[in-house]
Parts: C-alpha cells; sequence; structure tokens
C-alpha cells in the first residue's frame, strides 16, 4: 500500500504541470469551442444579412451556454436496432482523439502539454486522424441507411485526402529538418520567413485537405443535410450528439493548429527578427483596448439593465487582457533592469496572443469558406482529391526537396530563399494542372462508353 | 515501479483485445478488439520510448489500415456472413501449430535463464534521457546501412499496388 502512494506522489511530483494542464484544456475546451459556434453563427448572419443569435444576453453572447443546457438536458436516445456498445464508444472515440491530438500542440513557447515531443507534429496529426472510427462506428451502430452512407464517404474522404495532407506536410517539415514542434517554430524564426511563403504550395494543399479532413462545408459530405439527413450524426441525440459536435470544432483547432505551427510562424510575431518593426508589441494590447472602447460606446444602445453591464464587464474584461499584454511591453521602459526577468513573460503572452490569432484568423477563412461555396458532389470530391490534389503535393515534395538544396548550393537564407522555392512552386503547379487536363481528357472520352462508378475514386 | 504497471496495463489491453479479436462473431467488434490490440502495442513501443515506432504503428496500422478494414466490413452484408461457418475448419491444423509456437517460445524463455547467451537476448535498458531523437536515428540507419533493402521493400510495395491497380482494371 505504502508502495503504491508513493509511487503515486512520485508520478504527480514529475506530472503535475502537463496533468493540471490537461484537465485545464478538457475543461475549457467546451467553452471554447461554444464561442467558436456562436462566432461562425454570426458570422454567418453577417454574410447573409441579418443579425444571427441575439435573445440570449446581449448580441447573444451567453447562447452557447443557452445551447450546452439544452443539449445537456435533451433525451438521450439509443435507437431499438442499434449496436449499444458500439453506439456508446463511438462519439468517445472520436472526442478522446482530438483532445489526445491537442496535448502535442504547443500554443507558445511555454505551453505544450507533451514538452518537448521528439515526433511532435507527427503525434497530432496521427492521433487526430484516429478521430475517424468515431465517425465510420458511429455510423454503422446507428443501423439506418442514412448514417452508413455517411459513415462510407466519411471513410473514403478521409483516406483519400490523408495522403494529400501528409505530402503537403512532408513539403513543410524539408524546410523545417525537424518532426519537433518547438524546433519548427525555432527554425522559421532563425530563416525569418514563414514557412508559407517557402512551401505555398504545401500551404494551399494541406489547407483543402484539412478541410476535407475536418468534413467541413464545401466538403461536408458525410454529413450532408440536403441529401443524408446528418449523415453518420442522424441517430445520434443530447449529449452523445453534441460529443460529435465537440471533437469536430476541436479537429478545427488542431489542424488550424498544425497549419499556424508549420507555415504560418507558429507563436512568433511577424517579422520577429526585424528590429524596427518591434512597434508591432504594441498591437496587441491597443487592439484588446479598441475592443472594450468598442463596448463601452455600444453600452447605452442595449435595450435593458442587465445588459447593460454585461456589456461593461466584457470591456473590462478586455482592458485586463490589455493590461496583461501590455505589462512585459512597457515595463522594461519604466525599469529598464527589469528587462531580463521580464523576457520569458513576454515570450509566453505575447507568443499565445499571436498563436490564438493567426489560428482564429486560419478558422475564419474555413468559416467563410463554408458560407461562401456551394457543396461539392462525391465524384467531384473524389475527382478533386484523387486527379488534382495528390499528384501536386507529391510534385511538390519532390521539387522542394529540389529548392532546398538549389538554395542551399547558392547559399541563400531568408526571403531569398524564395528565389529557388516560387520557381519551384510554379513548375508543381503547371505539372499537376497538365496532369489533370489529360485525366479529363481521358475521363470524357470514357463518360461517353459508360457511367461513373460513384466510390471508384 | 512506474514503468512496470504501464507495460503489463498495455500488454493486458492487447493480449485480452487479441483473445476477444478472434472469439467475437460480429466482424466489426472484432475489428474494434484489433484497433485495441494495435493501440496498446502501440503503447508498449512508447513505454520502449521508441516514439517513432509509436507514432508510425499509429498512423499505418491503426489510421490507414484498420480504417480501410471497417471500411470493407461495413460493405460486407453482415447479416449473411454471420449464418456461414467460419471456425473449426483446419481446427486440429491450428492447434498442432500452436503447440509446436507454445513449446518454441518455451524452450527460447527455458534456455535464456539455463544458458547464457542462448535464448533471448538480454538488453541492457537504455538511458532514459540519453538517447538519440528516434525519427532522426530511424531515418539514418534507413538511408546510410540498410538502404539497398529500403529501396528493394519500396520496390516491392510499388509493385504490389500497381499490381491491385492492373487488376482492378482488369475486370471492368
Amino acid at each position: 500500500m505504502q508502495a503504491v502512494t508513493q509511487a503515486t506522489l512520485d508520478f504527480l511530483k514529475l506530472y503535475w504541470a502537463p496533468l493540471l494542464c490537461g484537465v485545464v484544456i478538457v475543461a475549457v475546451l467546451p467553452l471554447i469551442v461554444g464561442y467558436i459556434v456562436l462566432i461562425e453563427r454570426k458570422l454567418m448572419a453577417d454574410m447573409q444579412a441579418r443579425l444571427g443569435p441575439m435573445r440570449v444576453g446581449p448580441h447573444g453572447l451567453l447562447q452557447p451556454i443557452a445551447d450546452a443546457v439544452k443539449l445537456l438536458i435533451k433525451e438521450d436516445i439509443i435507437p431499438d436496432d442499434a449496436d449499444k456498445l458500439v453506439f456508446w464508444l463511438a462519439p468517445v472515440f472520436s472526442v478522446g482523439a482530438a483532445l489526445l491530438a491537442i496535448a502535442g500542440l504547443a500554443f507558445g513557447p511555454a505551453f505544450q502539454i507533451a514538452q518537448d515531443l521528439n515526433i511532435g507534429i507527427l503525434f497530432v496529426v496521427g492521433i487526430s486522424a484516429l478521430g475517424i472510427f468515431g465517425i465510420v462506428l458511429g455510423g454503422w451502430a446507428s443501423n439506418s441507411h442514412y448514417s452508413l452512407m455517411g459513415a462510407l464517404r466519411s471513410s473514403a474522404q478521409l483516406v483519400s485526402y490523408e495522403t494529400a495532407a501528409g505530402m503537403a506536410l512532408v513539403s513543410g517539415l524539408l524546410l523545417a529538418g525537424t518532426l519537433n514542434i518547438k524546433s519548427i517554430v525555432e527554425a522559421q524564426g532563425t530563416q525569418g520567413v514563414w514557412f508559407g511563403f517557402l512551401a505555398p504550395v504545401a500551404f494551399f494543399t494541406y489547407l483543402v485537405a484539412s478541410i476535407a479532413e475536418t468534413n467541413r462545408a464545401p466538403f461536408d459530405l458525410p454529413e450532408a443535410e440536403s441529401e443524408l439527413v446528418a449523415g453518420y450524426m442522424t441517430e445520434f441525440s443530447g449529449f452523445r450528439w453534441s460529443l460529435y459536435f465537440l471533437s469536430e470544432y476541436t479537429n478545427m483547432i488542431v489542424v488550424a493548429s498544425v497549419a499556424t505551427t508549420l507555415f504560418l510562424g507558429g507563436w512568433l510575431r511577424p517579422f520577429a527578427n526585424v528590429r524596427w518593426m518591434n512597434f508591432m508589441d504594441f498591437l496587441p494590447p491597443l487592439l484588446m483596448i479598441g475592443i472594450a472602447g468598442y463596448c463601452v460606446l455600444r453600452m447605452p444602445k442595449q435595450p435593458t439593465r442587465v445588459q447593460q453591464i454585461f456589456m461593461l464587464a466584457v470591456a473590462g474584461l478586455c482592458f485586463v487582457v490589455a493590461l496583461v499584454l501590455a505589462a512585459p511591453v512597457l515595463l522594461p521602459f519604466v525599469k529598464p533592469s527589469l528587462k531580463e526577468s521580464v523576457a520569458p513573460f513576454y515570450a509566453g503572452i505575447h507568443g499565445g496572443f499571436w498563436f490564438i490569432f493567426k489560428v482564429s484568423a486560419y478558422l475564419y477563412f474555413f468559416m467563410w469558406l463554408r458560407f461562401t461555396i456551394p457543396r461539392y458532389r462525391f465524384d467531384q470530391l473524389m475527382r478533386l482529391g484523387w486527379h488534382f490534389l495528390i499528384p501536386l503535393s507529391i510534385i511538390n515534395v519532390m521539387v522542394v526537396g529540389v529548392a532546398i538544396i538549389v538554395a542551399s548550393y547558392f547559399k541563400l537564407q531568408g526571403w531569398a530563399m524564395l528565389l529557388a522555392t516560387t520557381p519551384a512552386a510554379i513548375l508543381a503547379v503547371v505539372a499537376a494542372l497538365v496532369i489533370l487536363s489529360i485525366d479529363q481528357k481521358n475521363q470524357a472520352r470514357q463518360e461517353s462508353a459508360a457511367a461513373s462508378d460513384f466510390y471508384a475514386g | 515501479m512506474l514503468d512496470k504497471a504501464l507495460f503489463y496495463f498495455f500488454a493486458g489491453i492487447a493480449v485480452a483485445g487479441a483473445a476477444l479479436m478472434v472469439t467475437r462473431r460480429n466482424a466489426v467488434h472484432s475489428a474494434i478488439f484489433l484497433i485495441a490490440t494495435l493501440l496498446a502495442t502501440a503503447g508498449i513501443f512508447l513505454q520502449l520510448r521508441a516514439e517513432f515506432l509509436f507514432i508510425v504503428q499509429i498512423i499505418l496500422y491503426v489510421g490507414g489500415i484498420m480504417v480501410l478494414f471497417i471500411f470493407v466490413i461495413m460493405l460486407v452484408n453482415l447479416d449473411v456472413a454471420l449464418h456461414q461457418i467460419k471456425f473449426a475448419r483446419q481446427k486440429w491444423v491450428a492447434l498442432i501449430v500452436t503447440l509446436a509456437l507454445t513449446a518454441q517460445v518455451g524452450v527460447m524463455f527455458w534456455t535464456t535463464g539455463k544458458m547464457p547467451g542462448q535464448g533471448f537476448p538480454i538488453l541492457t535498458a537504455a538511458p532514459a534521457n540519453r538517447l538519440p531523437p528516434n525519427a532522426e536515428a530511424v531515418a539514418k540507419s534507413l538511408f546510410s546501412s540498410y538502404l539497398l533493402p529500403f529501396e528493394i521493400a519500396s520496390v516491392l510495395l510499388l509493385v504490389a499496388m500497381i499490381g491491385a491497380v492492373v487488376m482492378a482494371k482488369k475486370r471492368e
């Protein structure tokens, strides 16, 4: 008994920080996801010239909490003919994989649960890909045709697009020369240029493939509501359904974070090495103060007393965040001796800000696409994946490799590397387009002969 | 202490998952238990600090092959498959082979204990914090000392892939 207690204590002593981080993430993530959904609804409303949720809280700010309560107290229905065990397991699998993948991410130089993981980005990508089982098994266990169709589509889609996404990551990793997330970001810091500029084709490929992998519109065929009711989620309700929802949005955060880390410089400020750009350190606090000021300005327009107070509270929160962001920048000016001791705080707080900022921009792009582009047909999706994205990404890996060798031969560094990588990117795109056009010619010839096989891919 | 507990945890899951995978009648349940076994094996790799093997196991076997397995299983009509006799066709052959294998492993264990230098090689434990980064070490040995076998294996896989495509095309 004593040995067990001792072992537990040792374990806690070693791992209390990651454990705490894990608990915090699991506890806070549903709230974050709720607010991402609110922002998405607001954006959708804005793009369709309406107001969106307005009732619960000022400008619908409490809507996520109301939604969560609704989902929790809904009746939990398991269909009679469903496979009970698998039906129970599937959503848990999805959420577990998505949450576990977050452990490998680094939200700043200091915020990483699995510290300095050697396989870094592979861990995140590999674990988050396990979420597919939740979708496939859930669709199968529901014992419904719509669900099964959704699950089949989902697995076919994921297997097809994972190749393209993986190849895109390989192109980026060639530039970084390491799998460790921290080292990837540091490599971009020393190069002085984000890999998104050096490997634009890889970034584009990953962008498209990541939309397909997270089952977002325009590639949301596994849950296409006009064809399959809700795809694999048709038979799920209440809490189980919300688990799927949670895993879908967590996966969005994960792919956005991977893209940010590898292609958008992670937690680095834009132009982190350029001395005269240091004024950009003042942008984050100024942004937060701006939001706070806007909230105060809008306060008198709120209809009721409670909503006015709520608006002020939001303004106060933004102001506090602004203070936290401003402190490590301003303190060295007040007291130059503090500069050394403030440096880690500066790196942590501002790193976190820029990382979250970039991830939000990526997610915003996701939502923008969702409201802009109509859904693809399944054979179109497969053709795009196999006939364009996969050849493009494979060619890109080769030409990026050649470009790196050329750049090191001519001793090109930083932005000068663009001289080698830009022609490579153009070459890759042209080659892939040639392959696509040849394919399309063949397709046109075949189509007159026979009807196309839907799942042939 | 912790290492041992983790090992027995993962090993237990792996063995139980393998046993359940063989005995389930429903193919999807079998697949789920196979996934559990593969994940537990990955856990043992991780516990041995072979993190690259861990993630390769997960990406390839669990994330790749098992997804295809389940994809195929779902296309099969399970109701028909359930009524077919699937077990007990090579019962006696299987029994003999299993016994032979068990005896072999037993002899290996026995010689490990009795005769030094025979049986299972006893490896010294690697220092926990001084291992070279896995991915780099694997890449270096694959692309320098084992380049030729690696390339031959790649060509073999490529041949298999092209062969599958050709056979699928022929049927049309």
